[in-house]
């Protein structure tokens, strides 16, 4: 069964309207800013004019639809080079956006367990050991944080900013829609692109008017069909366009994406004790546990932006991303920054963390892949927006050149003119250091740590040797994960409170291996429903189909570990009391996504993939702060 | 026979409803903390207004709607991003401030000037829709001021339907106490509704309408002139948001009565 069959909602295709444009793009994030601010500007070029094939006399139709009820929801804050983005504005003045400073100061924290839960490898426990023994006279020590006396080159962002990308996506966006050689659409999903014979004709936008299931109810109104000579895909590393590509046209010899992260990050009023000056730069590493790294970056006005990323190599079965940043805010390293802070803001994403190795078919007859979902992302310098931006450039470059020279968007041409140029430039030459930086992880965070160190210093002619796995191979059972710390008669017990309660695991799991509680105290440390209303504000419009599917309830039904109940970033997938197929609440979903990838059943026709689907939905977080 | 109509809706933007609100002083008087940050969404009472005057031109032939927006020319345009896409209007932007600071009589002053200079306006068998309040602007005077500014005399407050009836005259349904409705007729157009939430579900997003309405938006925008609503004349002596409590606890299966009873519970606490 193809995924395309999966996505046609109603079969009634009578009321189906179709529109004609030039060009159709799905998702607006940095990738897609990047595209049409240069299309835009070329299409503005009155010595060349350009003219649309759909609607002749008119200059090339370019619309663009986002799934976000705005387009600068739900992405997330970043340090960058912004090398791309400044060669697309020489005179990029960061003052012109809102939560964007220079970075000035960069540090990178080993934070050590001031509380004793942590899991950690015995070389860790003894290095611990050695930093706690020798804390007097070790000038980069401070509350159980080692400050790393040396950032490698790598990492640097120096030259760069912090910002937050929904100011910045709310900056381009506007001057896009003002230029009005483009249209955004923010609100509207899109189901599926149209193939026919291997060639993209188009998109298919998602039903409205349609039931948790998708069937038609009161203001039915079929997705209507855009066809367009070039359809951009940039729907990011969950996107459904994407990955319905990559399943029915597949994926190059050898690359596939096993390899994610969950980001959630806080934006945060500092209090007045607080001193970090803007374009401040803290990573950190090692603490809740080993494979859990995070981020505070400082914006101007007494603000921050900070959070963790679980990646797919922790394999904890019941990885729940919000209870671990609310230990990592409190460590004290971090809280004495944090204390009396409020919470302005929350959010989550994935990333695509599988780089190069999960490049999909970047261009075939219709279509082009940009942004992260075309495995933009360096997973060694821990960049991805700079990336997705100059990818977006590069097609935009492309295409004019294609436009221009009155071709048709057939593979080749795009291979010659957006291919090449993405292989000639610095995202190619940086994604190939990148490539097995991170195999390590797959067996322990040590080995990680050293393969990143190998590659980022020979360029990626070493690393150390590992073959990431899919997530049926990878996680193991609760009783596993917890050997020796919990035994399987007490998780037993405590599945079967939990299971009666409609409830997750991880709290009462991770309490039982010694984390403390979480006191709340209605400020920054509030409940997750509460970070959901105050921080995220996340909310869905009537009239869509759920956009998380069971595609196998019956494997579901008795699956033990439930992980996409635990990993939700939102609880918008909570354990049914009693037992049996999870619930999915689509008000709370702020389609991060990480259900998708952290699914621990192999679907029966397809291992590469989960009995879990996530499809075109509308709705998530209301912020543009993140 | 009904003569076309010219349904004017009078709307502007306001903070996405579950944002943080903060009052802030600024040089330029009371504002809002982070303001040209937050998500800005077509004001929940006048939509429902825009909503039953797009229902209302799909039924009597030849009838027009516009938008009379007043509010910061960016964040109209990113608003008018999301409502374009629902059923074709005009929109008239006026430029100026939206945050809730700003007088009624001004507001109303301005809405007036920039109705009266819509050209080809039949303003004989104009209905001016608005919200009865606003989610930014509450007072619910800027209607009846802008009304009386408009000369029109026929007006109606918290309006949940306004029918056209085969004769064209207007059947008016506006709430009272109780729960109850007020049934008003009147002989036709020019009249004023402040809307309520009417009946009628948000319309379905469709591309080919938002193609359209966006051709005569960017224009607009770009030709959207000044209004001073908050200058002169005004003192805010304090500004304060209500008191809120927020107690958090999640439940599965519960029963309406129940949970009815327990927030009654909690409320007398």
């Amino acid at each position: 069964m193809h995924m395309n069959d999966q996505l046609d909602q109603t079969a009634d295709d009578s009321l189906r309207q179709s529109m004609d444009v030039d060009i159709a793009c799905v998702g607006f994030g940095p990738a897609m800013g990047g595209f049409l601010t240069t299309l835009a500007r070329g299409m503005s070029d009155e010595s060349a004019p350009l003219e649309s094939r759909a609607m002749p006399g008119m200059p090339p139709q370019v619309i663009c639809y986002e799934r976000a009820d705005d387009i600068g929801f739900g992405v997330s804050g970043v340090v960058t080079k912004a090398r791309g983005i400044r060669a697309t504005f020489p005179d990029f003045d960061p003052a012109q956006i809102p939560l964007t400073a220079p970075v000035k100061k960069e540090k990178v924290l080993y934070l050590l367990d001031p509380i004793g839960a942590s899991r950690r490898p015995a070389l860790m426990k003894m290095a611990d050991a050695a930093i706690k023994t020798f804390k007097a006279i070790l000038p980069y020590y401070e509350d159980y944080a080692f400050r790393l006396p040396y950032i490698p080159p790598f990492l640097e962002k120096h030259g760069g900013y912090v910002m937050s990308i929904g100011q910045f996506n709310q900056w381009v966006g506007a001057q896009l829609m003002g230029s009005g050689m483009v249209q955004i659409w923010p609100g509207t999903p899109v189901n599926k692109a149209l193939t026919e014979d291997g060639k993209v004709v188009g998109i298919r936008l998602a039903d409205q008017g349609v039931d948790k299931q998708g069937k038609p109810d009161a203001c039915f109104m079929p997705g209507m069909d855009i066809k367009a000579a070039l359809t951009v895909i940039g729907d990011g590393p969950v996107g459904p366009v994407g990955r319905q590509l990559n399943s029915e046209l597949g994926m190059p010899e050898g690359h596939h994406q096993r390899e994610w992260a969950v980001g959630m990050k806080m934006v945060v009023d500092l209090p007045e004790s607080c001193t970090l000056e803007p374009g401040t730069v803290i990573h950190t590493f090692g603490y809740p546990e080993p494979e859990i790294f995070g981020f505070m970056y400082i914006y101007p006005d007494r603000v921050a932006s900070l959070g963790i990323f679980v990646p797919s190599w922790f394999d904890n079965p019941v990885r729940t991303t919000y209870r671990y940043l609310q230990h990592w805010m409190q460590h004290p390293a971090l809280w004495k920054h944090l204390n009396g802070g409020r919470l302005r803001s929350w959010g989550a994403k994935t990333l695509q963390e599988a780089g190069r190795r999960g490049e999909p078919l970047l261009a075939g007859d219709g279509y082009a892949r940009i942004g992260e979902g075309s495995g933009s992302t360096n997973v060694l310098t821990g960049s991805g927006v700079d990336e997705a931006w100059t990818t977006g450039v590069q097609l935009a470059e492309g295409v004019l050149e294609i436009l221009k020279a009155g071709k048709p968007f057939t593979r080749e041409n795009l291979e010659a003119a957006y291919v090449a140029r993405r292989r000639a430039s610095w995202v190619d030459e940086e994604s190939k250091v990148a490539e097995r930086a991170r195999d390590g992880f797959g067996s322990g965070f040590i080995q990680g740590m050293i393969g990143m160190a190998l590659a980022g210093f020979t360029g990626g002619r070493i690393a150390w040797p590992g073959n990431p796995l899919r997530p049926h191979e990878r996680i193991p059972s609760i009783e596993e994960y917890y050997r020796g710390r919990i035994s399987p008669q007490e998780i037993e017990a405590i599945r079967a409170d939990c299971k009666a309660r409609g409830a997750a695991l991880h709290d009462a799991l991770m309490e039982k291996a010694g984390w403390p509680a979480i006191q709340l105290d209605g400020q920054l440390l509030v409940s997750h429903q509460d970070a959901l209303l105050m921080g995220g504000k996340v909310q869905a419009p009537a009239g869509y189909a759920d956009h998380v599917a069971f595609t196998h309830p019956e494997i579901c039904a008795k699956c033990a570990e439930q992980t996409c109940v635990e990993v939700c970033s939102a609880q918008a997938i909570t354990a049914r009391a009693g037992g049996g197929v999870p619930e999915f609440d689509r008000e709370k979903c702020v389609h991060c996504g990480g259900c998708l990838w952290n699914c621990t059943k192999a679907n029966p026709q397809d291992p590469e993939h989960a009995v879990l689907d996530f499809r075109a939905g509308a709705g998530g977080l209301h912020s543009a702060e993140n | 026979m009904t003569q076309p109509l010219h349904i004017v809706v009078c709307g502007s933007i306001v903070p996405d409803p579950l944002q943080t609100l903060e009052p802030v002083s600024t040089p330029a008087g009371p504002g809002l903390k982070n303001e040209m940050m937050l998500p800005a969404v077509l004001d929940p009472w006048a939509a429902c207004g825009l909503f039953e005057a797009a229902n209302l031109a799909k039924q009597v032939a030849g009838s027009k709607v516009y938008l009379v927006s007043l509010g910061p020319k960016a964040k109209l345009q990113q608003v008018m991003m999301t409502v374009a896409q629902k059923f074709p209007f005009e929109l008239v932007a006026v430029d100026g401030p939206a945050g809730g600071f700003t007088e009624a009589a001004q507001v109303a002053e301005a809405l007036a000037g920039a109705i009266n200079a819509i050209p080809g306006l039949d303003k004989a068998n104009m209905l001016v829709f608005g919200g009865w309040a606003s989610a930014s602007r509450a007072a619910g005077a800027t209607m009846q001021m802008l009304g009386e500014k408009l000369g029109i005399t026929d007006q109606f407050q918290g309006v949940d339907e306004c029918k056209v009836q085969p004769d064209g005259s207007l059947r008016i349904l506006e709430r009272i106490e109780g729960g109850r409705h007020q049934v008003s007729i009147c002989q036709g157009p020019p009249i004023v509704c402040g809307w309520a939430t009417g009946n009628l579900p948000e319309p379905p997003n469709n591309p080919q309408v938002g193609m359209m309405n966006m051709r005569a938006i960017m224009p607009a925008l770009q030709k959207a002139k000044p209004a001073q609503v908050a200058q002169d004349g005004v003192e805010w002596v304090t500004v304060q948001l209500p008191q809120q409590r927020r107690d958090t606890r999640i439940v599965k299966d519960v029963p309406i009565e129940e949970m009815a009873q327990e927030i009654v519970e909690w409320i007398k606490k």
